[in-house]
């Protein structure tokens, strides 16, 4: 599979983390930085959306534009927590009207699948649509199916894939209250020398169209990715050597690993023994300090990945350790979200 | 026409019964599981839905779980039929650990969220159910229970999220990405849902009549169903209880709760069950059809389905009429009575018919019937235009 058009909104903008200067924000919950929404969605409609409708459906134009299509084979959505902000406006019109008369728009917009319909009725689409909300594992479930499409049948044409989450003010500002946020509020460019329980998060969105075969503009190939449970770091190496195996690599291969630590002091261990061990000869980059942590963030790695191959730079505000590799021409992805739900995405030059 | 995958185990809980025996007693007695709320927390005294009669704590009891557990109420109808799916199937505890676990659903852990939401701030008691209301943490509960170690994921399509689990789960087999997956939904009563149905003014006052003219509603129901699928690999000569052989998944396009009129969607899902079950529209001998009994659906579904087979549309009814529409499980729960149909030969009736639709004069079945069955068509709309059409097959000796 070949990543061949990429789009992403999130708390940084694409300047900020190539020119060094990333985005430094003093709060747990970070917003992203939103496009011009007019660009891509008709005023009108625009009104009526929820941020993850804005950010789905936005970076979807976009990624289809960088592809240069306009009608993808398939539109698979990932969204780990789905449209809180019209569940929330929901839900409390009916606890506060003790289930009185109540309008409907928000429950509409409220099912998990919003970001994904609207995507195919924006575009007059009857493709295949699925979305997945596993946790830290939605944005990975929908590249396994898009992964299966090609499987079936070569002649699949290129897919749209994508990963959404958004913040909502009550929803939320519940991650404070059992500890998935920091109690302490903290610089997110601090966030991986953090000591404490918890971490940061934010909201966007990451699409990308994936075909069969190479264009002139792919960015990367997409060798594979695969999601699973791990209750130790030990067993997490043995998933990697299984998984590199399976693609005809081994460690040596990899010029660059992209890791999902979030500075929880609870569970960046998983990272933490894989750094020390079989990834410390390898150039390692961390990203959540940049975009915060959410369930689909995933989606933010594989982009920063796909730059990487394009631009062939890397950020210094990215880079962990001190071990300089060559061009990358392999890149691993590891992530996991409170010791679950780990996965990982290797990419390779087109 | 393709052999399709094997399904050697199922599991159910509904409103008409706690296994898929009392389904199957329920489904042939014509005994339709339709009540007012008693056990949902809810002001709507008057809305019938399809409800399982047993608390929380009554179905932890089943369980064996302790108290002070995180268990959803979907969680609990969850791990209760996969787990008699199975033992029937007969799984041991170590096939389990490289058993993949797809299970669909919408609402998640949302019952929990709209107890606590108002206390969550205030006490730290049931802080543990903050993270139950996304849907992820019912299935990765569900799956933890039973012991499921392979890929774990939830699709999340509204009222077809079952029936696109059972889809994956079968595309996972055929692709040889999986030997062995347990595939289903689950989805509990909640305000969130009733109110929901209710402000778009969709809920029936009454025990609902899919396909009539005069039908004026949905009722909501709730429990969980799963199929385990196999390779043909492992079988080694298991019992086979009947095959996947059909899926097609289609969207509207039309509008984010409302299906168009002309079941553009539902026509294309059909269409590419039948072509890649690789039969003709003939040989479906009937259709469990989506059947929801709003005004939009079933005359959308039957325009769809006249599309397809023409003017002789085959034997067709919807199993709503006993469970109410269980949302995200209503497909796997009505894959299992697809199966149920197979095995005997028998075709559920449609409840509560009198008059058919203007438009499109379709009678569904109306009364117990048997009849040799090969092919069954099964119909999942949901929200957002998401469209599903499997086909379950005999095993064909």
């Amino acid at each position: 599979m070949y990543i061949n058009g990429i789009a992403g909104i999130s708390a940084q903008d694409e300047n900020s983390i190539f020119s060094g200067a990333p985005l430094k924000y003093h709060k747990n919950i970070i917003p992203a930085v939103y496009p011009d929404f007019k660009e891509f969605i008709p005023a009108m409609a625009l009104r009526r959306m929820s941020k993850a409708v804005k950010m789905g459906l936005t970076a979807s134009k976009m990624a289809l534009k960088d592809a240069g299509i306009s009608h993808p084979d398939a539109i698979i959505t990932g969204t780990g927590q789905g449209c809180k902000q019209d569940t929330e406006k929901f839900l409390e019109s009916i606890l506060d009207n003790q289930e009185g008369l109540l309008a409907p728009t928000s429950f509409i917009q409220s099912t998990h699948n919003t970001v994904g319909g609207q995507i195919a009725l924006n575009l007059k689409s009857y493709v295949y649509n699925v979305t997945y909300t596993q946790n830290s594992g939605s944005f990975e479930s929908a590249l396994i199916d898009a992964q299966v499409r090609f499987m079936e049948n070569p002649n699949t044409q290129p897919v749209l894939v994508g990963g959404v989450d958004e913040i909502s003010s009550v929803i939320t500002s519940f991650l404070y209250l059992d500890q998935q946020l920091k109690r302490e509020q903290i610089s997110n460019l601090e966030l991986l020398k953090s000591k404490t329980p918890g971490t940061i998060t934010s909201e966007g969105a990451h699409f990308f169209v994936i075909s069969a075969k190479p264009y002139t503009n792919t960015y990367a190939e997409l060798i594979d990715v695969t999601l699973f449970g791990a209750e130790s770091p030990e067993v997490v190496v043995t998933r990697l050597n299984e998984f590199l195996i399976k693609n005809n690599t081994s460690e040596e291969d990899i010029d660059l690993v992209i890791l999902g630590n979030n500075g929880d002091s609870r569970y960046d261990h998983f990272y933490n023994q894989l750094q020390k061990g079989i990834f410390s000869n390898i150039t390692q980059l961390a990203y959540k300090h940049l975009s915060g942590d959410y369930n689909t963030v995933s989606g933010f790695a594989m982009w920063l990945g796909c730059k990487i191959f394009k631009t062939g730079k890397i950020p210094q505000s990215l880079k962990i350790n001190t071990t300089e590799g060559s061009k990358p021409e392999k890149i691993l992805l590891y992530n996991h979200y409170l010791g679950e739900n780990h996965s990982f995405i290797l990419l390779g030059t087109p | 026409m393709t052999k399709g995958v094997a399904i050697t185990g199922m599991g159910i809980i509904s409103a008409i019964g706690n296994n898929v025996g009392e389904n199957f007693k329920s489904l042939s007695s014509l005994s339709h599981g339709i009540s007012y709320p008693e056990i949902l927390d809810t002001v709507h005294k008057k809305l019938p839905v399809g409800e399982i009669k047993f608390s929380n704590k009554d179905l932890a009891e089943k369980l064996g779980l302790k108290s002070g557990h995180s268990f959803t109420r979907a969680a609990l109808f969850g791990a209760i039929a996969a787990t008699e799916a199975i033992s029937e199937a007969g799984i041991s505890e170590n096939q389990l650990k490289d058993t993949g676990f797809i299970s669909g659903s919408s609402v998640g852990g949302m019952d929990m969220t709209e107890k606590y939401y108002k206390e969550f701030k205030g006490s730290e008691e049931n802080r543990r159910f903050i993270q139950a209301q996304h849907p992820g943490f019912t299935t990765t509960q569900i799956a933890d229970h039973i012991g499921f170690k392979g890929f774990v994921t939830t699709p999340s399509t509204a009222c077809s999220s079952s029936a696109n689990a059972i889809m994956l789960g079968a595309r996972l087999i055929k692709a040889g990405k999986l030997k062995r997956v347990v595939v289903g939904g689950t989805d509990c009563l909640t305000k969130f849902t009733l109110n929901g149905f209710n402000s778009l003014m969709i809920l029936s006052s009454e025990r609902c009549k899919p396909f009539d003219e005069n039908r004026n509603g949905l009722n909501l129901g709730e429990g969980a169903a799963y199929l385990v699928l196999e390779d043909e690999e492992i079988l080694k000569g298991k019992k086979v209880l009947g095959r996947i052989t059909g899926y097609g998944n289609s969207n509207d396009a039309y509008h984010q709760t409302a299906s168009s009129e002309t079941g553009e969607g539902a026509y294309l899902a059909m269409n590419e069950a039948l072509k890649s079950a690789d039969i003709s529209s003939e040989e479906i001998d009937y259709i469990n059809a989506h059947g929801t009994a709003t005004k939009n659906n079933d005359l959308s579904e039957s325009r769809a389905l006249q599309r397809i087979f023409g003017k002789i549309v085959p034997e067709f009814s919807s199993t709503k009429s006993y469970t109410g529409h269980s949302l995200a499980a209503a497909g796997s729960m009505e894959a299992v009575f697809s199966i149920l149909s197979l095995q005997h030969n028998q075709i559920f009736p449609n409840l509560n018919f009198q008059t058919p639709i203007k438009e499109t004069g379709l009678y569904p079945v109306q009364e117990g019937t048997r009849k040799i069955l090969k092919n069954i068509l099964s119909n999942s709309f949901g929200f957002g235009g998401n469209c599903t059409s499997l086909i379950f097959s005999t095993n064909g000796e």
